[in-house]
């Protein structure tokens, strides 16, 4: 169990929203902040701004040996053999566009097979859709069982010779499944494909290691994991790395720059044109030290047992249908209420202070497949408690009664 | 903010039992598909019309109370509508839904005044005028 001191230092949580105290259920968008990951960053303009390698001044160093320190930090915490192998972006979505458009591009051949799921949120299906269409590559879907999970003798099937990447999300942001990544790379990689993990909801809640998980590419994003918006990486083997294309050039990510030509630095800094997210990387090294003292693996039980009560109590409540599997799953537990809109719900839960998601989460299709137009999404963080969920059950109680009484 | 002013009896009516939903059998009719993307509401909205005026309209669609209530609302403020009037009534939804005062003559629009106060939902209520726009545009 997660102490109360935990949740005393998010100092967004200690409002009262609507007239009520503020229950955050939307972590899986976004996370909150620690108030020493806000100090963090204002210490960082407080007294060490300034440009990242060319400085010669005393501050140049001291911001350059901070955002290389954010590098190191963020290179342990996920396991990776050297901090070489970590290109900070913007977030998840740029990370996949980097490998989509660096490297996918440039190796795909026509009628080569991109193998994703159906249960992929936007950001890594459509940087796929793109590159398939710009290289004649085909994109194929492993099927998703009755219950939003996927089976190795499925992947096994959908991936062949012809297959060069298997891009696949670690924890559904929708389902909340987690997904055999282990397995997968297995079988990616007997083929000769390689792997790419969307990494945005599952490093907030379990310890990571690529190097375990045998991942070619894995990406992730800092805001979900306590850290500032705006800065996420990209982790890719080092040769993978080495052979993949700059696609943005300018500042910063060049050697040489001739008239007509110029050549670029070594990975990672080649993929980090102009002037980087620097607060943002220093406000993530310190919310991984933040995770890292409390310990990942208390936060994921954390998360887990969270998962569980919440699915249990919802179950409890006539009419609310659960989407994805009951277990194996974290984080976050999607639901509707018989006919009442999630729109609807999440207006009612708001007024009593409950901050949940609703709408498509960003994966229309696979709400379509759920048959579906939206749903109603509430995640959880290691800030939670299980009162936490005892008052979502209440609200969500209530907006059946305002609902019933109203619609009849 | 209560949740009485923005569920008003009205607009659960027209939730409950909207008004022009389906489809115009002719194909002489205007068809426009709108989504929101941020939430996946969707409408699609049929007009017909007659010599600058707004003949019929029907609806289908998917979404919350707020965004049929609203589209069943519109299409039967805009029947008999030449297209300015159906522009001005428009703008003046727009205007409803900054909080400014606005008058209908199809009075259940006013019911939805109180989206203004859910700036959440501000996007709900306009889904439909916009198709209606866009309607206009085309013809």
């Amino acid at each position: 169990m997660m102490d109360a001191i935990v949740r005393e230092q998010f100092p967004i949580l200690h409002q009262h929203i609507n007239g009520h105290p503020l229950i955050y259920l939307d972590s899986a968008a976004t996370s909150q902040k620690p108030q020493r990951v806000i100090e963090a960053v204002k210490r960082y303009y407080e007294l060490d701004n300034a440009n990242v390698h060319r400085g010669v001044h005393t501050l140049g160093s001291r911001a350059t040996d901070a955002y290389e320190g954010a590098r190191e930090k963020l290179a342990r915490f996920i396991g990776a053999g050297s901090a070489h192998e970590i290109v900070f972006t913007r977030g998840t979505t740029t990370a996949i566009n980097l490998v989509a458009f660096g490297y996918a591009r440039h190796v795909l051949q026509e009628g080569d097979e991109i193998v994703i799921t159906p249960m992929e949120h936007h950001s890594n299906l459509i940087p796929w859709q793109q590159v398939a269409k710009a290289t004649g590559a085909v994109l194929k879907y492993i099927p998703l069982q009755d219950d939003g999970s996927i089976s190795l003798q499925d992947v096994e099937e959908a991936v062949t010779d012809r297959t060069k990447i298997v891009a696949m999300v670690y924890v559904s942001n929708l389902l909340g499944v987690i997904n055999p990544i282990n397995e997968v790379a297995k079988i990616a990689h007997k083929h000769g494909a390689k792997l790419l993990v969307d990494g945005a909801q599952s490093t907030p809640h379990m310890k990571i290691d690529v190097q375990e998980l045998d991942c070619d590419f894995y990406a992730l994003s800092g805001h979900k994991m306590c850290g500032p918006t705006g800065i996420g990486a990209l982790y890719g083997k080092k040769e993978l790395l080495e052979a993949m294309q700059p696609i943005e050039f300018g500042g910063e990510m060049i050697d040489h720059v001739d008239l007509y030509d110029s050549t670029w630095k070594d990975a990672p800094w080649r993929f980090e044109g102009g002037t980087p997210i620097i607060a943002g990387a220093v406000g993530l090294g310190e919310a991984i030290d933040f995770l890292t003292e409390i310990g990942m693996d208390r936060i994921a039980e954390h998360d887990k047992r969270l998962t569980d009560y919440a699915v249990n109590r919802l179950l409890e409540i006539d009419d609310v249908a659960i989407y994805g599997p009951l277990r194996d799953r974290t984080g976050l537990v999607t639901f509707n209420l018989a006919d009442v809109h999630p729109h609807d719900i999440a207006t009612v839960l708001d007024a009593e202070g409950v901050a949940i998601r609703a709408g498509h989460h960003c994966c229309q299709p696979l709400t379509r497949w759920l048959g579906v137009t939206a749903t109603a999404r509430a995640s959880f963080y290691l800030y939670n408690t299980e009162a936490d969920i005892d008052r979502l059950v209440a609200s969500i109680l209530k907006a059946k009664e305002y609902f019933g009484h109203v619609i009849g | 903010m209560s949740l009485d002013d923005l569920y008003r009896r009205v607009i659960m009516d027209h939730y409950k039992t909207p008004r022009n939903k389906g489809k115009f059998e002719d194909d002489g009719s205007v068809s426009i598909d709108l989504n929101n993307p941020t939430c996946g509401d969707r409408i699609s909205l049929q007009l017909q019309f007659q010599d600058g005026v707004v003949a019929g309209a029907k609806f289908e669609g998917e979404g919350c109370s707020i965004s049929l209530a609203s589209a069943s609302m519109m299409t039967d403020a805009i029947k008999g509508k030449t297209f300015v009037e159906a522009i001005r009534m428009a703008d003046d939804f727009s205007s409803l839904m900054k909080g400014e005062a606005a008058e209908f003559e199809y009075e259940d629009i006013e019911a939805l005044s109180g989206v203004s106060k859910f700036p959440a939902r501000i996007k709900c209520a306009t889904l439909a005028w916009n198709a209606l726009r866009k309607g206009i545009e085309h013809s």
